[in-house]
């Protein structure tokens, strides 16, 4: 087929759909250079944060929260969002695609969650 | 038995309206077709996500309990080199979702210009890692292969990393989980390497079809799911540069 009557077909669908045609967003590259200045930006500050001792948390004796891996993970989770709502659409894309991302990030906190409140627990007291 | 055969075909030949040649019969519209493989390829990238998660969960339980010498073998990892295979991956995540704008907007030239970038920088990417792992080998820092703890033993014996971080010499037993951390290095790095060059023979598959046209004439999802794809690839690596080269410095 070329070039010409495959956009001729696509119009006519495009008619004859109109309420799905509005779903189907193009994401303008002005976002997209937007978010990946944004990612660079985020991945220079991880680094430059690495750099430093951001100190810890006595939460109780023998329980310490250090707080540099909790900024380097709180940047790439951040990282992470921006790509998968611009660079993977999700931000435009209907809600079936939306709770399915939203249901395997659930899944998977979860697993890991109860996996680590386990394991980091088993000798909770004896110290 | 003819007959209604025939009967048959031409009920289906009156309802079967006209369509794009790339739509399915069995979809009511492209852009049902459309949601439908955007929908699969999530379902995948879903198994993906609790794959990776298996190695990031060992990792995470490995390191609380050998932590000092995870934090000793870490120190062994060239920040300089991760933070420009970020940089490089990040870039490349870019070029492809202009890649998915380009087939979008029906631009042939800027299409094949926006993947070969993105097929030049996953390939950048694998020579940067390819250069990590020879210095991991030159140091005997290879679990099962080319292992020596004597970096974790006598920590003063590797110059380098010495002046920077000043590591104390750990016991034998502690110094021998370092190849734990390698171990696990070498399945989450050499893992993702896998996913990247998967995604590089898939590109220059693409690539070549559309040279050919392909992709630019309304019918997107491959480009669009090949993106999602990539861009998972990208994530794991926003999470593994992190957890092995950054958090361990403190």
């Amino acid at each position: 087929m070329s070039e010409h009557n495959g956009q001729a077909a696509h119009n006519g669908q495009a008619a004859h759909n109109e309420e799905h045609e509005q779903e189907h967003h193009i994401v303008s590259p002005v976002i997209y250079l937007a978010i990946v200045l944004a990612l660079l930006v985020g991945t220079g500050l991880t680094v430059w944060a690495s750099y430093i001792d951001l100190g810890e948390w006595q939460i109780a004796p023998g329980l310490t929260l250090f707080w540099n891996p909790v900024v380097a993970l709180a940047i790439a989770c951040t990282k992470m969002t921006l790509v998968v709502l611009f660079f993977m659409h999700v931000k435009y894309s209907t809600k079936l695609t939306k709770l399915t991302v939203a249901c395997g990030f659930f899944t998977f906190i979860a697993l890991m969650g109860m996996t680590m409140t386990d394991y980091f627990t088993r000798a909770w007291g004896r110290w | 038995m003819s007959d209604s055969t025939s009967t048959a075909n031409g009920v289906i030949a009156e309802v079967h309206h006209e369509h794009p040649s790339y739509q399915r019969h069995h979809f009511e519209s492209v852009d049902q077709q459309f949601d439908a493989t955007n929908f699969a390829m999530w379902l995948f990238l879903l198994t993906e996500i609790m794959f990776f998660g298996g190695l990031f969960t060992a990792y995470l339980i490995m390191r609380n309990w050998y932590y000092p010498a995870f934090v000793e073998a870490s120190h062994q990892l060239n920040i300089g080199w991760g933070t420009a295979n970020t940089g490089v991956l990040i870039v490349s995540s870019f070029t492809m979702a202009m890649g998915v704008w380009s087939a979008e907007m029906r631009k042939k030239g800027m299409l094949i210009l926006f993947l070969s970038l993105t097929w030049i920088l996953g390939v950048a990417f694998l020579g940067i890692k390819s250069i990590e792992y020879h210095e991991k080998w030159v140091k005997h820092h290879v679990p099962g292969l080319h292992w020596s703890d004597s970096s974790f033993l006598n920590p003063a014996s590797d110059p380098e990393v010495y002046k920077e971080y000043h590591d104390k010499p750990l016991a034998p037993d502690m110094a021998a989980k370092a190849g734990m951390y390698f171990f696990l290095y070498f399945a989450m790095t050499g893992m993702h390497a896998l996913h990247m060059i998967i995604g590089i023979s898939i590109l220059t598959f693409m690539i070549f079809r559309a040279r050919a046209g392909a992709y630019t004439t309304g019918h997107v999802t491959y480009v669009e799911n090949f993106g999602l794809y990539w861009h998972f690839v990208d994530i794991v690596w926003i999470f593994l540069f992190p957890l092995l080269y950054l958090i361990s410095r403190h």
